[in-house]
This record gives C-alpha cells, sequence and structure tokens, in this order.
C-alpha cells in the first residue's frame, strides 16, 4: 500500500508539473504572438516629438509620443522593435509596435493618477543583442496644478514663456529684465514657497527684483497662489525637491 | 486492513472516555470560536490600519501622526445629502499634509481640492460604494452593486453634478458641456439641469428652405456621405447613409426648396467671373478678403493642410465647389437677406467689392469634390423615399425643412444618464460593463450598438470624447436631488436686445457676434458694455471709420463695415448714451485738467513703481510691451473718469482683464490719470487736426 501512495504522489506531482510546464509555454507564446516582431536593427532610439507635455492625470497626452529608431549612421531604420515602458497606472496604446517607413514609432499615452512626472523608458534592441533605450518625461497635474496651469495661461505665460504661438505672441524679449521661465527649476528651485507667495501676490520689488514683475495679490485668492505655485513646482526642471533641502547642502 | 475497522480504531483512541471527549470537543470549540477574530483580524481594513501605523512610526512626526489616527470604522455620514461613506477606514491619511510624499494607496494624501471631505463626502465626487468595508466592493463593479469608482479622467464630471457653471479647475467638464451645444446634440436629446432649464444649441445648423438657391444636388449628394469630405471641420455628422439614400434625400431637399428672391446683381456676377482669370483682380479680391478680415472667423486650409483662422463661421476651404455664384454675390452683399439671424454681419460692400469677394470665393473650389456624382433626375418615388429617410433620421431636429415637422424629443432624454443603471444598458459586444465605458463606446461608435440605430457617427478625438463623457455623467440622479443650497446654478441667458435704430443697426452688424454685451455675445472682442463710460467720441467716431487696432500682438481686428456717416453717429450717440457703468465718475474728474508737475509724477510711477512698460507702448522708440493696448494716443482715446477707475480696479470694469489691481493711493491713480491723459499721440496728430 506505501509504494501504491508513492506511486499517485508521484504521478500527481508529475502531472501539476506537466500542467505547470503547458501554462507556462501558453503564457509565452500569447506574449510572443501579441507581440510584433522586428525586421531590422538600430542602433539608437531618439525623441522625435511628444516629450514634456503636461496634462491632467487620468487622460491622455494631447499629442502622440513619437520615437524614431536610427542606425549607426544616424539614418531612421524601418521594421526595427520597439518597446514602451512606464510607471504604474500609465496606459500606452500600443505598448510596443514596429517602426514605420520613417523610422518612427507612434504611441498615444495616459498618464495614471497620481499628479508628478511620468518617465517612459523607450527600448529597441541592436543587432548585437543589446538594448537601448531612451528616458522620455511626461507630467501629470492633479487638481490644484490644473488650476495652477490655467492662471499660467491666463496672466503670466504671456512674458514667463518665450515660445510665441499663433495665438498668443510673447512679451519675453520686449522686457528689459528677463522673467524667469517656470521651468528653470535651477533659479526657481532655490526659492521657498513663501518667496514664491511673495513675489507673486506683492510683485517684484518684494524680492528686492524689477518692478516688471506686477503684484497679483489683489487679484489671485490665497489658494489661487497656491495652485499657481503648485504647478511651478511641477513643471520646474530640474525637478523640485522636497523643501529646504536644497538650500541646506549648497 | 478494513475501513471500518480503521474507524474503530480512531473512534476508541479519541473519544473512549468521557474525559478525552470532552478535551477533543473543547479544541474543536476553541477553533471555531477563533474563526470570527481572525476574519476580523484580516479583513482588508484592519489590514491597512495595521500598515498605516507600522508607516507613521518611522516618520518623524509620528507622535502627531498617530494623535491624528483614529482606529476602526469611520463614517462620514451627511444625511442630506445620502451619503454614508466609510472610506477614511482605510485611506487614514487623507488629511495628512506631511505625509503628501507617500505615493501608495491606501495612505496617499487627498490632493488640495476646494471641499473638504467631511463636507462632501467621498463617493459624491470618486462614486463607488461608500459603505463598503472590502477594497472589492468599495472599489469595484460586483453582483450586488454596478457603481465602480470613476477613473480620474471623468472626475470632472461630479463637480458637474453641483456646479451647472463653468469652473476653472474643470477644463474637460466644460469643454464636454460645450460641446453638447455646438454639435448639436441637445437638438435631439432633450437635457434638463437641476434647475429645469434646458440645455439648448448653439450651432445655428442653416434652414434648408431655400437649399437649391444655395448649391447643387451634387454637393448635397457628397455632403451627405460625408461632411467630412467637403470640410474637415464640419460639425455635421455622418449618417451612413447609402448611395440610394443619399441620392433620394438629395432629390427631397432640392424638390422641398422654395424661392428665397435674392437680389441678383449682374455687374457683380460680371466682376466674379473676371477675377478667375485676371491675377490683378485677383490680388486685390485677396486683398479685399483680409482688410475685411474674413478670416478672423472663417478658416481656409494652407498649402501645409493647415487650418488658418477663425471658426465662427463655416470653413471655406471648398466654398466655389458648393454655393452657386448668384447665391454668394447676394449673401455677401447681405447675409440677412438669405437667413435672417445669421452671425455674420452685413458689409457695406459695393457691387464691384461683391463682385470680387465672391469671384475670390469662386476661385476656392475642389474640382475632384464633385467630379463622380453623376444623379439622374429624380423620380417621385425617389423623393417620397427621400421624405420617409429625413423624418426617419430626424433631420428637421436641427435643420428647418419644408413640409417636415420638428419633431419633439426624437431620442432619448439624457437628463439622467450619468446614473443609467448597468443592467438597463445594451452594450456591445467589447465593451466594458461599467457606464462611462457605455457612454464613450457609444459617442466613439454609436451605430456598434446596433445596425438599425440612428445615431450619426461623428468624428470626435480621444479628448473630447471624455470630454462629453464627463458632460454626460454629471447629468445623474444625485445631480437632481441634491440640496439647492449646496448647487450652483447655470448663469441664466441674457436675452439682452439694444434698442431703437442703434439696435437695428447693432443687430444688422451682427456686433454680438463677437462683442458682448449685458452677458450676450461673442468673446473674440472686448466686452462693450460700458464702452460709453471708457471712450471719448471724436476717438470712436474715428474707430467707426477706420477701425485700427490697438494691440500690437493681435491677429484678429474689427473689420471695417463702410459704413455712413449718419450711422457712425447713431451707433456712437447710442453707445456713449447707454453702454454706462456706474463704477465710473465722470464728475469727479477736475474740470480744469492736470498740472505739468502731476504729469512728470505720473511718468515717473509708469516708469518706475508699476513698471507699466512691461506690458503696454508709450513711447513707441522706446517701450516694447505687446500684452496690453498701445497707450501713445490713450490721452484722445479713453476718459480720464475711466482711466482713473481702471487704475483703481481694473479687474471691476472687465473680469477677464490681464491687468492686475494694484491697490493704489487715489494719488497714485490721479498722478496716472494725468500723465496718461497727456498722452495724445504726439505732433502728427495734432498736425493732422489743424
Amino acid at each position: 500500500m506505501k509504494g501504491n501512495s508513492c506511486m499517485a504522489t508521484h504521478a500527481a506531482s508529475i502531472a501539476i508539473l506537466a500542467v505547470l510546464a503547458a501554462l507556462a509555454g501558453c503564457s509565452r507564446q500569447s506574449a510572443t504572438s501579441s507581440q510584433p516582431k522586428a525586421t531590422a536593427y538600430g542602433a539608437a532610439v531618439v525623441e522625435s516629438s511628444g516629450g514634456k507635455q503636461t496634462t491632467a492625470v487620468g487622460t491622455q497626452l494631447p499629442q502622440s509620443v513619437v520615437v524614431q529608431v536610427n542606425d549607426e549612421q544616424g539614418n531612421a531604420v524601418t521594421g526595427a522593435l520597439v518597446e514602451l515602458r512606464g510607471p504604474n497606472g500609465i496606459f500606452l496604446d500600443p505598448a510596443a509596435g514596429i517602426t514605420d517607413s520613417s523610422g518612427q514609432f507612434t504611441s498615444n499615452i495616459s498618464l495614471g493618477t497620481i499628479p508628478g512626472r511620468y518617465q517612459l523608458i523607450a527600448t529597441t534592441t541592436t543587432k548585437g543583442g543589446k538594448n537601448v533605450e531612451l528616458k522620455i518625461e511626461e507630467i501629470g497635474l492633479g487638481y490644484q496644478e490644473m488650476l495652477g496651469s490655467q492662471l499660467n495661461d491666463q496672466y503670466c505665460a504671456r512674458c514667463h514663456n518665450q515660445e510665441s504661438s499663433p495665438e498668443r505672441v510673447s512679451n519675453y524679449d520686449n522686457l528689459e529684465k528677463k522673467p524667469h521661465p517656470f521651468t528653470e527649476g535651477d533659479t526657481l528651485n532655490k526659492m521657498s514657497d513663501a518667496d514664491l507667495v511673495a513675489i507673486i501676490a506683492h510683485g517684484g520689488p518684494a524680492l528686492n527684483r524689477s518692478p516688471l514683475m506686477a503684484p497679483y495679490g489683489y487679484t489671485l485668492s490665497k489658494s489661487e497662489i497656491q495652485a499657481l505655485i503648485a504647478y511651478i513646482r511641477m513643471v520646474s526642471d530640474p525637478p523640485y525637491g522636497a523643501p529646504g533641502i536644497v538650500y541646506a547642502q549648497k | 486492513m478494513k475501513l471500518p475497522t480503521l474507524f474503530e480504531k480512531i473512534r476508541q483512541k479519541m473519544f473512549g472516555d468521557v474525559v478525552t471527549t470532552f478535551a477533543w470537543m473543547s479544541v474543536v470549540l476553541l477553533v471555531l470560536l477563533a474563526i470570527a477574530p481572525a476574519k476580523d483580524f484580516l479583513a482588508d481594513w484592519h489590514v491597512y490600519q495595521r500598515g498605516y501605523e507600522k508607516l507613521i512610526s518611522k516618520r518623524s512626526d509620528a507622535v502627531t501622526l498617530r494623535r491624528h489616527f483614529e482606529p476602526g470604522i469611520q463614517q462620514i455620514w451627511l444625511p442630506e445629502m445620502g451619503v454614508v461613506d466609510r472610506c477614511t477606514t482605510c485611506h487614514s491619511a487623507l488629511k495628512e499634509a506631511s505625509l503628501s510624499d507617500i505615493k501608495i494607496q491606501p495612505y496617499r494624501f487627498h490632493p488640495p481640492i476646494p471641499h473638504k471631505p467631511e463636507e462632501m463626502g467621498c463617493s459624491v465626487c470618486h462614486r463607488g460604494q461608500g459603505t463598503a468595508t472590502s477594497v472589492e466592493d468599495a472599489h469595484k463593479s460586483t453582483l450586488a452593486w454596478e457603481e465602480p469608482l470613476l477613473p480620474a479622467k471623468y472626475l470632472e464630471s461630479s463637480c458637474g453634478q453641483c456646479h451647472q457653471q463653468d469652473l476653472k479647475g474643470t477644463p474637460q467638464l466644460n469643454l464636454g458641456r460645450k460641446m453638447l451645444g455646438a454639435y448639436g446634440c441637445v437638438h435631439c436629446h432633450t437635457i434638463k439641469r437641476p434647475d429645469g432649464t434646458v440645455i439648448s444649441g448653439t450651432d445655428d445648423p442653416p434652414s434648408l428652405a431655400h437649399v437649391a438657391e444655395k448649391t447643387s444636388r451634387e454637393w448635397i449628394f457628397v455632403w451627405l456621405k460625408d461632411p467630412q469630405t467637403y470640410s474637415t471641420t464640419a460639425t455635421m455628422p455622418n449618417f451612413k447613409l447609402s448611395d440610394d439614400d443619399a441620392r433620394d434625400v438629395s432629390a427631397f431637399l432640392i424638390s422641398q426648396s422654395t424661392p428665397a428672391s435674392l437680389k441678383i446683381v449682374q455687374a457683380s456676377l460680371d466682376q466674379a467671373k473676371k477675377v478667375k482669370d485676371d491675377a490683378v483682380l485677383q490680388t486685390k479680391a485677396a486683398s479685399l478678403y483680409g482688410e475685411s478680415f474674413c478670416a478672423s472667423c472663417h478658416a481656409v486650409q494652407n498649402a501645409a493642410g493647415n487650418l488658418v483662422g477663425g471658426n465662427v463661421g463655416p470653413e471655406l476651404t471648398k466654398i466655389g465647389s458648393k454655393a452657386k455664384p448668384e447665391w454668394l454675390q447676394a449673401w455677401v452683399r447681405n447675409p440677412h437677406e438669405y437667413d435672417a439671424l445669421t452671425a455674420m454681419p452685413h458689409y457695406r460692400f459695393n457691387d464691384q467689392e461683391v463682385g470680387l469677394l465672391t469671384g475670390f470665393l469662386m476661385g476656392k473650389a475642389d474640382a475632384d469634390l464633385l467630379a463622380n456624382v453623376h444623379l439622374d433626375s429624380a423620380t417621385p418615388d425617389q423623393i417620397a423615399h427621400g421624405k420617409r429617410l429625413v423624418n426617419d433620421y430626424g433631420c428637421a431636429s436641427c435643420h428647418e425643412i419644408n413640409g417636415i415637422k420638428h419633431p419633439e424629443n426624437f431620442a432619448p432624454e439624457l437628463t439622467r444618464i450619468g446614473s443609467k443603471p448597468v443592467n438597463q444598458l445594451a452594450i456591445a459586444p467589447g465593451v466594458p460593463h461599467t457606464l462611462y465605458d457605455y457612454i464613450g463606446a457609444k459617442i466613439k461608435q454609436p451605430r456598434a450598438f446596433g445596425p438599425s440605430l440612428k445615431m450619426p457617427q461623428y468624428t470626435f478625438t480621444a479628448v473630447q470624447i471624455d470630454a462629453l463623457t464627463n458632460a454626460l455623467l454629471s447629468h445623474n440622479e444625485r445631480a437632481l436631488t441634491i440640496p439647492s443650497t449646496k448647487t450652483v446654478p447655470a448663469v441664466a441667458p441674457s436675452h439682452y436686445e439694444p434698442a431703437g435704430n442703434a439696435g437695428q443697426l447693432i443687430r444688422d452688424l451682427n456686433c454680438l457676434s463677437c462683442h458682448e454685451i449685458n452677458g450676450r455675445g461673442g468673446d473674440m472682442a472686448p466686452d462693450l458694455t460700458w464702452e460709453g463710460s471708457s471712450v471719448q467720441r471724436e476717438w470712436l467716431l474715428q474707430f467707426f471709420r477706420n477701425p485700427n487696432t490697438l494691440r500690437p500682438a493681435l491677429i484678429r481686428r474689427m473689420p471695417k463695415f463702410n459704413l455712413t456717416d449718419a450711422e457712425i453717429n447713431t451707433l456712437t450717440d447710442y453707445i456713449l448714451a447707454v453702454y454706462q457703468s456706474p463704477k465710473v465718475d465722470r464728475d469727479s474728474m477736475p474740470m480744469s485738467g492736470y498740472a505739468p508737475a502731476q504729469v512728470e509724477e505720473g511718468k515717473q510711477l509708469y516708469y518706475s513703481k508699476y513698471g507699466c512698460q512691461a506690458c503696454h507702448i508709450i513711447d513707441s522708440k522706446k517701450d516694447k510691451g505687446y500684452i496690453g493696448p498701445t497707450l501713445t494716443h490713450v490721452g484722445s482715446r479713453l476718459t480720464a473718469a475711466w482711466v482713473f477707475a481702471w487704475m483703481k480696479d481694473p479687474t471691476a470694469l472687465r473680469a477677464d482683464t490681464q491687468e492686475p489691481k494694484r491697490n493704489m493711493s487715489d494719488d497714485d491713480a490721479s498722478a496716472l490719470t494725468a500723465f496718461l491723459m497727456s498722452q495724445k499721440g504726439g505732433e502728427k496728430q495734432e498736425a493732422k487736426k489743424r
């Protein structure tokens, strides 16, 4: 009887192993079948467009992210496999694909629900089997930062954004003292929240700066100024660290 | 060994005597008793609360955090809103700003929003099941609960339950609400706001009563097959008609059309014909199109395929393939003749100018558009079939059509769509069983839900679909039942009508298509509600004669309407008499003008203390500011009383101005007014006057 039970356990474990192996095989198969196959290999993956966008959390980026695979000479490679990955909650449509006739791969990206920076990594494999990567950063705005971004459009961007569009001509070049673009983290990260509140509410002279920066304390509410600061902190480059730490180290 | 004997042996060993039986039974009882506390110990919320305590114990402010932390089931109970939310049981850190660096749920700090959880609860905005105490029940759709948490991209819909007005922080919802009117959704679907008002369309679909005067049957056929082939900005959706159906509908529409008694001037038509082959006339016509600022409202696709121009009027890229020259010249001369309520202004063009513009627009044609359309003359059967289709598809919900009544409640009412139970939805294959996925999928591809459905196919982007879904989700049962003390009603639409002769002129010129007056009108140009307090008579007369721009960086400008002196006087008198602000006090201004010292003081303040040159130009050689209007002539444009009031509080005079309020003293404001009023445009202007 003892031998019998032994046999039975053996048989059972073999069966389980077989099932597991089959399952594993299945899952691998389905994974490869859903993923396109590369017909060519590049040497580098570069960003074509769609990086550094801002959008509300959980929503799709206004523009698709486009990356390009190049060979050693810098020529576009058609048929190379590009895989995208990102932090939890991000939705990539599609997450992998083959570069088109101009060597580009396009993906529509929806950000997750947590406000902050989302780093995407685009990978392609070289002929030698090595993986080359490209990091792309996108910014998800929470409610507060979203509100700040709207206030920025209405009151700040005309001077603080150097870029002009047909609808909105930048005033940056006209100013004697140049304002700091909000992405200028090197300068703005050194200013405390209190400093920013002071300069927004009371204008440049509050921090011994130019009166060309007008006071907005009678126009914006306290919570609107906070929202604006939240937005400024979110888009700053390099990213804004915890308050105080930057000072303490320098 | 036989089984019964084995059992017998076990029975004897374990329950052989009373003491061992009792011992064994006690063990079993103990285990059974332990199940309840163990289950409780392992409940989701207990696990998370222990996790939270562990998390905060490592923080530097652990003592404070522990003091704030309340163990056990927590609950927000708001009887008047019907809210029983136990979310804070696990989401313990919602109010702990010092934990804002924690990015793992359920321990995230709630990002700052205008409402507190204890006032609004959680499920009012996030949906989900508030009373649940397990992760699955609270967040997901279960057999007993069909309302899962709203994904972040639809959260703005919840703001719209109480806020019927546009909010700064809800761009998606605002866009969606605008689209409900602008894409004509509400022509077929009735949507009532909680206060009982009905959302009305803003797209103004054209009347088809005289459509045969305007265009050909071939064009109607192409348009019906797919409006996008004519214009990528078309708001009319694609009804996916077969060739035969489109043939019959076009036949019916032409047959029902009645004459419109348009004024046809042969001289204009002759001139228009010449434009095609005459390079000089073409240049002239193009510059007239430019000078008349047609592009402020109408877009045209340029060589690169980009649309250039405004979106108030229809795109004109292929207008020459659509409009008949006779209709076009009549329309350019006076659009009110064909459509009394059009938004297009009545320019006072002479017959030659009308001809030039007509010729210019007829040249914007696409030879391929109608090349392959060959329609035989319609039979009575085809016309009758066309009429039936027009009834079936509810065309008269949007368009005025002779012999067809406007159908009432043509499509399902959507007042409660945002809380429609999922079990009542006919969900298409492949669409997840949630309300928001259903709405999104339905907008994206309505006919996927059944081949016999009539809802047409729109060409919305993903962002637009999300925006519309947000707007629709906000129309739900909660929005209708929430206490009115907690809601912000929609702004009642203004029905302002200017009076008298001037009123007629304002309607004829359609000033309100671009300018807002007393809450009614467009937002392309400045609000004119208080224009009479703002400007000087001489300047206004001059401006009507030759409107030049005040803002250097502005592309859209006021067109020249070629008004007569009498018309200009009527308008100017009316504006100065009626559009007066109570906040601007003419009588408080010094009668004798300003002293040179005060002007000088104002100049100092202008350049040093207030830094006005950042946005304005006063000395065109030195200043460069591009944001506000140029102030070189401000002294002959604005009234002193307006300037003074503006210095004191610009937002009180124009709520959407970019100029911040400075809270300046009366002395500073007077000095700045003195300086600004001294800016009369220099010697050139003076010389001209003499």
